[in-house]
């Protein structure tokens, strides 16, 4: 028993509400009608993540992907595509006019939205084996680097590509290493920043599990380009997965002879060591990290001088992140030109975000840049989860802002985001429905800066408190208005005056929520009233004695023992009361009710 | 292997590549790739790992599977994901494949030749090394 076809039917929310079972029904009945059922296998699957034009159907072998599919159509698919086997030309997914009909399902625009630069071997490759990376064309940029290219040439084809470093502020990579090379002295250094210390980022950690010999290959091309004869990678100790694979793949390019002395015979020596890093998140800022990898404390030093010219131990060095890094081997080996026809003009390439929150499809998301915010959440990340409102999205982490709903068309690079009072920091993007509270999230990052600022200038020591103090009291109810403005005269003078971009980017969040929802921080300042229920002081939970049936169930979960039955109704099963004293707002009521009868006012 | 020359890392590539495309492994035509990644594993992914290589077990498979593992795919919403490769079926992506999911895995599609419902992702995007 082979089958011989397959048809997947959408299986997903979308899908499914629209229809997508009767579908799915409808093509087993006819298949068992027209007598193929031994032919076909008729199988529900995940969303796809096309839900604008589903129901979806697809058909393999042939890969026939159809859209906007209603159950009478279910008939016409077994009757051509099975028993005559011919497409349904009138149900294919059909892209701009121009395109032939018959489109593969890899170059439906919609999958190509996202393209696989960067992570191009993650999920593809055993990244414990060296080979592997080698037969996806591994290090045969690297030939041409070793071997037929000048220095020179190399960072051409680096500058032709346009490619700005994924660490967050996008400054042009082959600038970096044009300076390096041109910096005097014999000792250089080359340092993967690995740190990767936003919340909800975890990109640079998955591509060195997935993927460690692009970063390594990208590591020996910089090396050979500037001068330099030794590398670093800087990853933080919370990392271990990655730690070990970087140094399996570390250990098999040194037995095969791509990192050591005489690099395949080139002349060339190029060799890379791990640092562990303790995981502060200003560690992640060069200079600090430089300091770090010297044995003392990472704090940040004012720049100039830059580390292109005086970097570990004072010598010149260059310090990409990880991403960035991943990148170069495709630009050695597709060439700059390859890599510049994608993303926008002023910048070029992929980006990688990891998606998370409220959404759907959490997880990495490579996309152009100048994707919009809506195609990646809405449809590559399949939308809000439970069906609740979009709100925002936070991008840039503690470094970045919230954009909002009307930002939604937006095309996403490094400058757009800047303008909007955002940043592309390194990639994190996290999701938010109705139920986030703007000054909840603004004070989690603030919290976080206030941890995390190492304390060496006043402006963001004592500028992170004093904003958290100010979001504090709006979130107690206790805010006027003249904190607004307090909250941008601090914020402005910290971006002046901090030394690193930690205490200059650290009132990002905070500013962009005011500028971007000044009426929730005005709901919570005049009328004391949290709208997403998540400012506890705000918050108060009663249960609604009409609705209550007495059931009991929310009394069972309450931790405080507060929630008690009324005495003396005449009712069979008197119903239950909350006391305010005692309630510790965790909600837990709330969530414990099946009959709505606990609300949140 | 010792030190290569520009010449043994070539070769290297071009007999690796083959066995790549053609995903053959000492005559292992089935491949089963585990995602482990951190949130693969966090999910449940080395369960899973085990779970197949005992699914094949029971079923005297082992000599004609590969397992291997592999990184990210990107698909953490539903992770542990597994990819399927049978000669003569579809490549698929399973997502959220626990212990009893490998098992029925390895029962309905290795042997039984038929994909299973519900558990089947789509590949993320199209891959570059074709271009
Ligand atoms: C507080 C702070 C934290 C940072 N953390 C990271 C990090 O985790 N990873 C990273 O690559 N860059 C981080 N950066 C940016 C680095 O200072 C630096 O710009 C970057 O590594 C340069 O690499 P690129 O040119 O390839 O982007 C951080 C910067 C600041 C101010
Ligand atoms: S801005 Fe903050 S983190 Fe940076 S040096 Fe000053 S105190 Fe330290
Ligand atoms: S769970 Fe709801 S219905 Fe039951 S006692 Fe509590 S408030 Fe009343
Ligand atoms: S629900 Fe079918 S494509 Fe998303
Ligand atoms: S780490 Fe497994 S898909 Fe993301």
């Amino acid at each position: 028993m082979a089958y011989n076809h397959f048809i997947l039917t959408c299986g997903g929310t979308g899908c499914e509400s629209n229809k997508g079972d009767e579908i799915y029904k409808s093509l087993i009945a006819n298949a068992e009608k027209l007598g193929v059922k031994n032919q076909v296998q008729i199988v529900k699957t995940g969303c796809f993540g096309f839900c604008e034009r589903g129901p979806i159907v697809k058909v393999l072998p042939e890969d026939s992907f159809y859209v906007d599919v209603k159950p009478e159509d279910a008939a016409e698919i077994i009757a051509e595509q099975i028993v005559k086997g011919r497409e349904v030309p009138r149900l294919l997914y059909k892209g701009d006019a121009e395109k032939k009909s018959n489109t593969a399902v890899e170059d439906i625009e919609f999958y190509q939205k996202q393209v696989r630069v960067v992570l191009r071997n993650c999920g593809v490759i055993n990244p414990e084996n060296i080979d592997e990376y080698i037969a996806r064309e591994g290090y045969l940029g690297l030939e041409k680097v070793l071997f037929q290219w000048t220095p020179e040439q190399t960072i051409e084809e680096m500058k032709v590509s346009g490619l700005r470093g994924r660490g967050g502020a996008g400054f042009p990579t082959w600038m970096k290493w044009d300076f390096a090379r041109k910096a005097p002295g014999d000792v250089k250094y080359v340092i993967c920043n690995a740190d990767e210390g936003d919340p909800g980022a975890y990109m640079d950690r998955s591509t060195i599990e997935g993927d460690p010999h692009s970063v390594i290959e990208g590591m020996i091309t910089a090396g050979k380009a500037i001068g330099s004869h030794q590398g670093f990678v800087y990853i933080r100790a919370e990392y271990p997965l990655a730690i070990e694979r970087l140094k399996i793949a570390i250990r098999q390019a040194q037995e095969y002879g791509l990192l050591g002395k005489d690099i395949l015979g080139s002349g060339f020596d190029f060799d890379i060591e791990i640092r562990l890093g303790a995981g502060a998140f200003v560690c992640g800022e060069e200079t600090a990290l430089i300091k770090s990898i010297e044995g003392n404390r990472g704090m940040p030093v004012p720049k100039p001088p830059f580390p292109a010219n005086k970097g570990l131990w004072q010598k010149p060095t260059i310090i990409n992140n990880v991403e960035t890094l991943a990148n170069v081997p495709v630009i050695t080996n597709k060439g700059g030109a390859w890599l510049a026809k994608i993303g926008t003009e002023k910048s070029k390439g992929t980006k990688v975000f990891a998606l998370t929150g409220k959404i759907k499809n959490s997880g990495l998301v490579e996309v152009p840049m100048g994707t919009t915010l809506r195609e990646i959440i809405f449809e590559i990340g399949g939308g809000i989860k439970g069906g609740k409102k979009f709100k925002g999205v936070q991008t840039g982490g503690p470094s970045g802002g919230i954009l909002t709903e009307a930002l939604l068309d937006t095309p996403i690079d490094f400058d757009t985001l800047v303008k909007n009072g955002s940043m592309m920091g390194s990639g994190g993007m996290i999701v938010m429905d109705e139920d986030d509270c703007v000054v909840d999230v603004a004070r989690f990052y603030m919290e976080f800066c206030v941890d995390e600022s190492c304390g060496k200038c006043s402006p963001c020591r004592i500028g992170t408190s004093q904003l958290l103090a100010i979001l504090d009291k709006i979130a107690g109810g206790n805010g006027t208005e003249a904190d607004l403005e307090k909250l941008e005269t601090i914020g402005k003078a910290m971006s002046k005056a901090s030394l690193c971009a930690l205490g200059q980017t650290a009132p990002n969040p905070t500013l962009s929520t005011v500028k971007n929802f000044r009426e929730e921080y005005l709901e919570h300042i005049r009328d004391k009233k949290c709208r997403a229920g998540k400012c506890k002081k705000l918050v108060r939970f009663e249960i609604n004695l009409d609705k209550c049936i007495g059931c009991g169930a929310c009394s069972k979960k309450c931790p405080a023992n507060c929630i008690t039955q009324v005495e003396g109704t005449d009712k069979k099963r008197p119903p239950y009361r909350i006391d305010p004293e005692k309630c510790l707002k965790c909600g837990e009521c709330f969530k414990a009710c099946k009959f709505g009868a606990v609300a949140k006012v | 292997m010792a030190k290569m020359s520009l010449d043994d890392l070539r070769k290297l590539r071009d007999t690796k590549k083959t066995d790549i495309q053609r995903r053959e492994a000492e005559g292992k035509e089935i491949q089963v790739i585990v995602g482990m990644g951190t949130c693969g594993i966090a999910a449940g992914a080395k369960v899973t790992l085990d779970a197949f290589l005992s699914a094949l077990d029971d079923h005297k498979l082992v000599d004609s599977v590969l397992v291997r593992q592999t990184g990210c795919m990107g698909l953490c919403h539903s992770e542990p994901t597994v990819e399927v490769l049978v000669p003569g079926m579809p490549t698929v992506i399973y997502g959220r494949v626990d212990a009893a999911c490998a098992r029925e895995i390895v029962s309905k599609h290795l042997v039984g030749k038929a994909l299973l419902d519900d558990h089947i992702l789509d590949r993320p995007a199209a891959d570059i090394m074709k271009g």
